[in-house]
């Protein structure tokens, strides 16, 4: 059992923490989405992630032709701890190579 | 508790704490609880022009739960570390969650014994 702990998915979270040291996509309330690396976790979703971009998506509607505007507006931070209360779905690097 | 102690090695330091309401407050961390809740020193909020009625505030508790996002000092904070508490803390949970469950198990056994004697 020990011996199969480190590496193996046995739960949700393990794929979390499988992810750490990595860069991952979260996807959060409000339609804002972060890529970001993974420092650290804990069993609400708590997370600190650096070097991370957020994206917000805002729609404005325009006031002549009640036209839906898509804006995405993105913002870098360094380090950044984001409560896990917020968050939807955290998805894995995704493996390119 | 990963958290908490992270926040406790921070006290002193600069941080911005972003809220659910948008509400962006920058300030010296004074202390924290196990709820994450926060208590700021010599605050300042971002858009000032937004929330005039901030401006006289210096000091704040910030509840726990209304807390979006925490703007860390990078140089503060040693990710090494934190990776390796995280994968313990990780374990810990599951060897609760394990002993939890034997524990639910065992009473349940006891249970269906005593109602057939």
């Amino acid at each position: 059992m020990d011996k199969r702990e480190e590496g193996s998915v046995e739960e949700p979270l393990d794929l979390i923490r499988l992810s750490l040291d990595e860069r991952i996509f979260v996807k959060m309330r409000q339609d804002r989405e972060l890529r970001g690396k993974l420092h650290a976790y804990d069993q609400h979703l708590n997370m600190i992630l650096s070097d991370v971009e957020e994206t917000i998506k805002v729609v404005e509607k325009d006031e002549e032709t009640d036209e839906e505007i898509i804006r995405n507006i993105k913002r870098n931070i360094k380090m950044l701890f984001v409560r896990g209360d917020g968050v939807i779905l955290i998805s894995p690097p995704l493996r390119t190579s | 508790m990963l958290f908490f102690s992270f926040y406790k090695s921070l006290v002193g330091k600069e941080i911005t704490v972003e809220l659910k309401n948008d509400l962006s407050i920058t300030g010296l961390l004074q202390s924290v609880d196990q709820f994450l809740n926060i208590k700021l020193k010599d605050i300042k909020v971002n858009e000032e022009d937004k929330y005039p009625y901030m401006i006289s505030v210096k000091n704040c508790f910030i509840r726990g739960s209304v807390v979006r996002y925490v703007h860390l000092p990078a140089e503060d904070v040693d990710v090494e570390t934190l990776q390796d508490h995280s994968r313990l803390e990780a374990r810990e949970q599951k060897k609760q969650n394990k002993q939890h469950q034997e524990q639910k198990s065992s009473t349940a056994t006891t249970a269906t014994t005593s109602t057939t004697v």
